[in-house]
């Protein structure tokens, strides 16, 4: 009895499955990240409420 | 080697045959007619963020493919044309592309808000609504009209697009929907003409099979002459000029040209030469479409060196 049977042509096509989904995942992360990358640099303010105070917010809000 | 017979599925999906669900084809015409609303747009969009919105657009419609196969896979089985889909040809369960347009539908609209903005988003989800319930899950088997309608799904990629780049909805977008709007039903009730057994087998009531032939043979005709104030109509707003108006008026004649000879012809000659007039006019029509967005965007890249627009 050999040590390993052969690959089954099922193992292939769940291979073949596996790696699209994996591609995919990761070029999706690559988007996000270049999307987060853009829209950070392009200067929009990102701060929010963190609760402590920022004098230079409540000054934004009171214009 | 019994463990893996047990789990053996002979029709087992592959990656391809998901992908097979988004309906590829009919995803390079919404990108290409999203791209071009996007680029035609007066407002200059990131390159990341553009790949991004059309990549997202591109999904949304995948999606929508996904759950009109979901829903129509009885009569997809039916028809030589659609048989060879994922879920009748026992390659994907109905449910599995039931649960694959759900989360793409989901993900492609909140990303589309979070990349560019929530009316382009807003837009996006009312056209998968649009396609995969007001078209797939009621028109379609219940209207001849179904085509008429049902082509607004169609047509809102590039007014999606459009709102990528300006947020907002303007008379150029409009026009660029009624133009897919208004060819959707000449296109298809001319592909309805020679593929005559598909629709009545499957039982869709496409107008050739509810209201004869000669009455589809009359609206291609009125609808083709409905189309050409439309198309070249567009060429008067901010996304046309001189190179637009030339192709919309020589594609407009001839598309007009075409519809005339299918209108002029009865069956007994259409059956003599294999419906040879309704394929060279659904084959044009297909350059029709392609050739008018072209335009669009020639004039849009030759603006910034002064050539474009009016």
């Amino acid at each position: 009895m050999a040590a390993f049977p052969p690959e089954h042509e099922l193992h292939k096509r769940r291979l073949g499955r596996n790696v699209g989904v994996g591609v995919t995942l990761g070029l999706f992360i690559v988007l996000v990240f270049a999307l987060t990358v853009v829209k950070v640099t392009r200067g929009d303010p990102m701060q929010a409420f963190d609760h402590s105070v920022r004098p230079e917010m409540a000054t934004e809000e009171g214009q | 080697m019994s463990d893996i017979r047990a789990f053996e599925q002979p029709g087992e999906a592959g990656f391809g045959d998901y992908v097979q669900l988004l309906k590829p084809r009919v995803m390079s015409l919404v990108v290409f007619t999203a791209l071009v609303g996007l680029l035609v747009a007066p407002v200059a969009v990131h390159p990341v963020i553009a790949f991004a919105s059309i990549l997202f657009v591109a999904l949304g419609a995948g999606a929508s493919g996904a759950l009109n196969m979901w829903w129509d896979a009885d009569i997809d089985a039916v028809m030589r044309r659609t048989k060879g889909r994922p879920v009748p040809a026992g390659k994907v369960e109905a449910g599995e592309a039931l649960a694959v347009g759900l989360a793409l539908s989901g993900l492609s609209v909140v990303m589309l808000g979070l990349a560019a903005n929530w009316l382009a988003a807003g837009l996006l989800a009312f056209t998968i609504f649009f396609y995969a319930v007001v078209y797939s899950m009621w028109l379609k088997r219940s209207t001849p009209q179904n085509i008429v309608i049902g082509g607004a799904a169609g047509a809102f990629p590039p007014m999606v697009g459009w709102a990528c780049a300006t947020g907002s909805v303007s008379i150029e977008s409009l026009l660029m929907f009624a133009l897919i709007f208004m060819w959707t039903p000449p296109h298809f009730w001319a592909l309805a003409l020679f593929m005559k057994d598909d629709y009545s087998k499957a039982g869709v009531p496409m107008l050739t099979v509810t209201h004869g032939r000669k009455a589809t043979r009359n609206h291609i005709l009125v609808y083709t002459l409905l189309l050409a104030p439309v198309a070249v109509g567009a060429a008067f707003t901010s996304i046309g000029g001189p190179i637009y108006l030339t192709a919309a008026v020589l594609l407009n004649a001839w598309f007009i040209l075409g519809a005339w000879r299918i209108w002029r012809r009865d069956e007994a000659v259409a059956e003599a030469d294999s419906y040879a007039v309704e394929k060279s006019v659904f084959r044009f029509s297909l350059y029709y479409l392609f050739l008018h967005f072209g335009a669009f965007l020639a004039e849009a890249a030759l603006r910034p060196y002064g050539l474009g627009g009016w």
